[in-house]
């Protein structure tokens, strides 16, 4: 059994409620970095942790944190994005449904450390009854001395807001989500400047993803040199992972980032195996944006190791013969899935929340939904494959913000793994529309070749 | 006359409160929000101009944010409205048939509304719940791991709520 910093108590009954949590250890960290500890020193201890944004960048939380300009009389903000709109991925769901405390406490923490007085939960607007559960908690937080003024007499005031979208993936984007708090349509700013120099209302700005905030509980209580010891190499601490797909298990686990892909999809603690007895054909282990593969590169590196549920060991090979860690959302596909018609999935998502301000992005997403829909439904040419791979080459990097490479690379990887279940729609027209292609030779053992 | 009530008046104050001063255009989504619910489920522009008075910006400030974002309709929709995922992960959970078995029982097919102004049936993209798919959002709820029969429970439900209500 992994270590469980986050979910540890989630099962504890009324977890939800603050007198619940409390006695269960709750608002420590709060405690002891307010009264023992200056806000550098708390960040200093994010650092020491190798605490990675588990929002999908994995950017190092604690270096953005001291990234943070700190002008005089300029207000600061934490703003936590509970966007949560990649697909594949609802684990800030299920921390904030179910332990909305420990959200609340990270951000006080957090506030603290960056100096923000006023700190705000964008969160989806579909994710519409958890802002009752976040409201509540936020309200016994006041009631009980966390939040409001003077706090714990440290001198430190906060307040905590509730923002609610309203139905937008790109405003998980940070800047989009920046404009969507100040009111306006999500589109994408232009970097530099970045947020942690001017971000909402021109302010100094930190955003971060909820299980990232969530994640300086355990750090503040431990130490964050305590928190690096878990996990491995650059990959330190806990990782929420939600599984969905074809799966025994589709869930929210949290794993040490020590265990192997394999295990996680096979052991009755995780996914417990692919469901209906079926094998396993591919799978997308970080979100939707994140490169498939294949079952067989997807289980042990072109080097032949095995492959972990890490950071590092899921990017080895690069996107070649790697993929991403991402945001976490693991999306299981059977032998009886068709990659072809997955992927147009994707591709249609990608082109409903394009913002539109780019076109690579705008036109490109489009092209991309039309051919691969074209290829499904064996109305496609082989020519139509080189053109959609072409396509995706001219938005990838070539735009305001990520969602265009997002958008393509997807659409890459499946090209670059499943060429022939592509080629197989195109030579099969009419039999593409009664049945899939199959498993195929994509769980076969691939040759390692020995440099 | 669109007049929000008193205590729905409170409310948008409560909400423009959570902004700095001056930062009132921030609470433009959530007062969106708010009218939506209020006025039949839907944001007809004498809505948005009204919801740009309070906030004191430009009625076309207002209309740029309720056509930028999905969850705002922009014309009528039904007293129910079923918003079913179709994205990957829900799709090869089944999500297709029961936008099928959705259609064929109320006779409608995705963004229309029921003859008698009950339901809607529109496919979203993937909301956060890949993992008990196939699934839809219902108002403020999510109704997941759906099932035909659980679809039937669900029609049967509204159809006595609507019933009890009027
Ligand atoms: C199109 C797009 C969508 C994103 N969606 C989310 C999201 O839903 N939640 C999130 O935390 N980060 C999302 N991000 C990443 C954010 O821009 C940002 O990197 C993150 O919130 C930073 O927090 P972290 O460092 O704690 O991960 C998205 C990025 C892009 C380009
Ligand atoms: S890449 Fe796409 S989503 Fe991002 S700013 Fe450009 S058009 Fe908008
Ligand atoms: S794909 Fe349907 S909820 Fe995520």
């Amino acid at each position: 059994m992994g270590r469980k910093l986050l979910l540890e108590k989630a099962h504890v009954e009324n977890i939800r409620h603050f007198d619940v949590y409390r006695r269960e250890g709750g608002y420590r960290s709060v405690e002891k970095a307010l009264k023992t500890m200056n806000p550098d020193a708390v960040t200093e201890e994010v650092k020491k942790s190798g605490l990675r944004g588990r929002g999908g960048a994995g950017f190092p939380a604690g270096m953005k944190w001291s990234f943070l300009a700190k002008p005089e009389g300029v207000p600061r903000y934490l703003v936590v994005n509970a966007d949560e709109s990649e697909p594949g991925t609802f684990k800030d769901r299920y921390l904030m449904e179910f332990l909305p405390h420990i959200l609340i406490e990270g951000m006080i923490v957090a506030s603290y450390a960056l100096g923000s007085n006023r700190s705000y939960i964008y969160i989806r607007g579909e994710y519409w009854w958890i802002v009752d559960i976040l409201e509540q908690a936020i309200e016994e937080a006041r009631n009980n001395g966390f939040l409001g003024k003077n706090i714990l007499g440290s001198g430190f005031d906060c307040d905590i807001f509730v923002h609610r979208g309203a139905g937008a993936y790109i405003c998980g984007e940070e800047t989009a989500l920046i404009e969507s708090l100040e009111g306006k349509r999500g589109n994408p700013r232009i970097k530099p400047p970045f947020p942690a120099i001017k971000g909402v209302w021109d302010c100094p700005t930190v955003v971060n993803n909820v299980e990232t905030i969530s994640a300086v509980v355990p750090i503040i209580n431990e130490g964050g040199e305590e928190y690096a010891k878990i996990g491995v190499g650059k990959s330190t601490g806990t990782k929420l992972i939600s599984a969905c797909g074809n799966i025994n298990k589709p869930g929210v686990y949290e794993i040490d980032m020590t265990i192997s892909v394999e295990e996680f999809i096979y052991s009755d603690e995780y996914c417990g195996g692919v469901a209906n007895g079926k094998r396993l054909k591919a799978c997308i282990p970080g979100g939707s944006s994140v490169p498939i593969l294949p079952a067989n590169l997807l289980l042990k590196t072109a080097k032949g190791e095995t492959r972990m549920m890490n950071y590092e060991s899921l990017s080895d090979g690069g996107f070649a013969t790697g993929t991403m860690m991402g945001s976490g959302g693991f999306i299981v596909l059977d032998e009886d899935q068709c990659v072809v018609k997955h992927t147009y999935t994707l591709a249609r998502f990608y082109r409903h929340e394009s913002c539109g301000q780019c076109s690579p992005c705008r036109e490109g997403t489009g092209w991309m939904e039309k051919l691969l829909l074209r290829l499904d439904r064996g109305q496609g040419k082989m020519s139509d494959i080189d053109l959609l791979w072409d396509i995706q080459r001219k938005i990838e990097g070539n735009t305001i913000c990520p969602l265009g490479d997002a958008a393509a690379w997807p659409v890459a990887a499946a090209i670059r793994h499943f060429r022939d279940e592509f080629e197989w729609h195109v030579l099969n027209p009419e039999e593409c529309t009664r049945r899939n292609y199959g498993l195929a030779h994509y769980a076969d053992p691939l040759e390692v070749t020995v440099a | 006359m669109i007049q929000f009530s008193d205590s729905k008046l409170k409310e948008v104050e409560k909400i423009i409160a959570r902004y700095p001063q001056g930062k009132q255009k921030s609470a433009v989504i959530p007062v969106l929000h708010l009218a939506q619910q209020e006025f039949g489920g839907w944001l007809d522009v004498p809505v948005m101009d009204y919801v740009a008075s309070l906030l004191s910006i430009t009625p076309i400030e207002v209309y740029e944010v309720a056509t930028f974002y999905s969850m705002f309709n922009l014309k009528p929709v039904g007293r129910y409205m079923f918003e079913v995922c179709q994205t990957g992960p829900c799709m090869i959970s089944g999500a297709d048939n029961i936008i099928d078995y959705i259609g064929k029982k109320l006779g409608i097919k995705p963004g229309e509304t029921t003859s008698d102004g009950m339901f809607t049936l529109k496919t979203v993209e993937c909301l956060g719940a890949c993992g008990y798919a196939p699934m839809m959002q219902m108002g403020k709820h999510y109704k997941e791991h759906l099932t035909p029969q659980r679809v039937d429970e669900i029609v049967d439900e509204c159809r006595r709520n609507a019933a009890s209500n009027n």
